[in-house]
């Protein structure tokens, strides 16, 4: 492998990584407080980039720079609206009971977002604008290195610092962490408990709403299953890392996204099975993830 | 102050509390006294609003709050150290009394608040950005209660605060139940050590097998021949 090519590819790593990182920060949030895997989180990330391609193409005439603002505004709004409503209505219900109803339901949400895409645009592809600009920024050697990869990085990096600041510093980031570690002692401090979830789904899927932007322009198309994928494997990068740990779900984010882009450069039909073999090596090894705290099941 | 009526409640099949009625007066320590498994725990969380009564009535300062939502309940004046403290333990300890001030808004009130939580427990104040798990049993039972006062309760509800404690421990945590009911705040505790309950308590209930069977004042109990055979040893 040339140097040159390395660095590209290290850099698709990253673009990759950051967007499996925004999506495993969902998981891994909405895990961490209702000890809930969401299956239906990798569904948002279709309908965010769903949403946008709606108001590109049929609600603006234009694609102008305003047009592609607003659009990414309202998939950010629509999905998060879309994530409380989801909670409120299939697993607010299942609180109290046993997790693998919530989880049945989780998957049946999963069917039910993409069933509804696909009444709603059809089940084919449809080509995906773009959304942010992919000029040639530099170039390393003859090799170009792009915009979008750098846009990308950047902007994940900068929600990811902001969304560390607001769980640590402020009041209802404190309030999530309680929540997350003793429902009935948050309870008893005046918090709030439903809201809280609510606001942590809120926030997982926003940072999926912005990936799905990321995502959808990476592969150039939208399609109702598109969000499965993307899904499976940030669940993995979130498990990676340790399910319910955020620093963990970056971690494991930008480790997939890595292994992933340089087992495709040499070998792109082991992709998936190098993934996956990962994810059997951790639970091996140790299943509480790479940052991940072993826990005790509270009786 | 709290008064409770009729209080039944199940869990699933089980019918874990049958026909509780007590009262707590303001400025008072009243106890519930008995064994594992009597009660006792169930009666704190279904008037803190963590568990749902099936019949009976909870009021506190004359509003009816048997269905109010837990984190209302804490808002009226009511704070609950739960059983086996649960502080937030990968939060430091100026963070869980943070916690415990989460519902109130006035800066200057909650400053002075911590302030008055780090004199009366100093060891707090020693180590206020250590993670609340790191903590001794007996540190973190004064965490939890520190967490509590944040709240600037009107009634103080601790639960088998001993538990776990070394004898010098746990005198040291009666004297400092003594001293917050002392400082205007009225308490309804919950203890195994029916001695060192009833030595500090106004008045006392006995609760068995989810029944209350004997009330009265403490000094009474403390000489009640079936309660001295039973709790006191």
């Amino acid at each position: 492998m040339k140097p040159a090519t390395f660095l590209i590819t290290f850099i698709n790593g990253l673009q990759l990584g950051s967007v499996y990182a925004l999506i495993a920060l969902g998981y891994t949030m909405v895990y961490g407080i209702v000890k809930l895997i969401n299956f239906a989180h990798g569904d948002i990330l279709m309908v965010g980039s769903y949403v946008v391609l709606f108001m590109l193409t049929t609600v603006f005439a234009a694609q102008t720079l305003l047009a592609k603002i607003i659009a990414v505004a309202a998939a950010i709004i629509f999905c998060v609206v879309l994530g409380i409503v989801i909670d409120r209505v299939a697993y607010t219900p299942l609180r109290s009971a046993p997790r693998i109803s919530a989880l049945i339901t989780a998957i049946g949400v999963s069917l039910a977002l993409q069933i509804i895409a696909q009444l709603i645009f059809g089940s084919e592809q449809i080509k995906f604008p773009a959304v942010i600009i992919n000029e040639t920024i530099f170039k390393i050697g003859k090799k170009p290195v792009k915009s979008l990869p750098i846009i990308t990085c950047i902007v994940s990096v900068v929600l990811m610092l902001l969304l560390n600041l607001f769980v640590n510093k402020t009041k209802p980031g404190r309030a999530m962490r309680a929540v997350s570690e003793d429902m009935g002692a948050a309870k008893l401090m005046g918090i709030n408990v439903n809201n809280t979830i609510s606001l942590t789904f809120a926030i997982g899927c926003s940072l999926a709403a912005v990936g799905s932007v990321f995502y959808a322009q990476k592969v150039g198309y939208v399609k109702p299953l598109m969000g499965s994928l993307p899904g499976i494997k940030a669940f993995i990068a979130a498990v990676f890392g340790g399910i319910g740990s955020i620093p963990g779900a970056v971690l494991g984010g930008f480790v997939i996204g890595m292994l992933e882009t340089f087992v495709n450069y040499f070998a792109s039909e082991y992709v998936d099975a190098v993934v996956y073999g990962l994810l059997i090596v951790v639970l091996l090894v140790r299943p509480a993830g790479i940052l991940g705290k072993p826990m005790r099941e509270k009786v | 102050m709290l008064k409770v009526e009729g209080l039944n409640v199940y869990y699933g099949a089980i019918h874990a509390l049958h026909d509780v009625s007590f009262e707590v007066k303001k400025g008072e320590i009243v106890t519930l006294i008995g064994a594992n498994g009597a009660g006792k725990t169930t009666i704190l969380h279904t008037v803190s609003g963590l568990v749902r009564a099936k019949s009976g009535k909870v009021s506190f300062l004359d509003k009816d709050i048997t269905t109010t939502e837990a984190h209302n309940i804490l808002k009226m004046g009511l704070a609950h150290v739960p059983e086996g403290r649960r502080v937030f333990s990968q939060m430091s300890v100026q963070e869980n009394l943070m916690m415990g001030a989460y519902a109130r808004k006035d800066k200057a009130g909650i400053a002075e608040d911590m302030e008055m939580v780090y004199t009366r427990f100093p060891r707090l104040r020693e180590r206020y950005r250590q993670m609340a798990g790191t903590l001794s049993g007996g540190e973190q039972q004064m965490l939890a209660t520190g967490r509590a006062l944040m709240s600037r309760p009107s009634l103080l509800m601790m639960d088998e605060p001993s538990m776990g404690l070394s004898p010098i421990l746990v005198s040291e945590v009666f004297e400092i139940i003594k001293a917050i009911n002392a400082s205007g705040t009225t308490v309804l505790l919950v203890e195994q050590n029916a001695a060192m309950a009833l030595s500090i308590a106004t008045r006392a209930y006995v609760l068995e097998t989810g029944r209350i069977t004997k009330e009265g004042s403490a000094d009474a109990l403390m000489h009640d021949d079936d309660v001295r055979r039973a709790y006191l040893g």
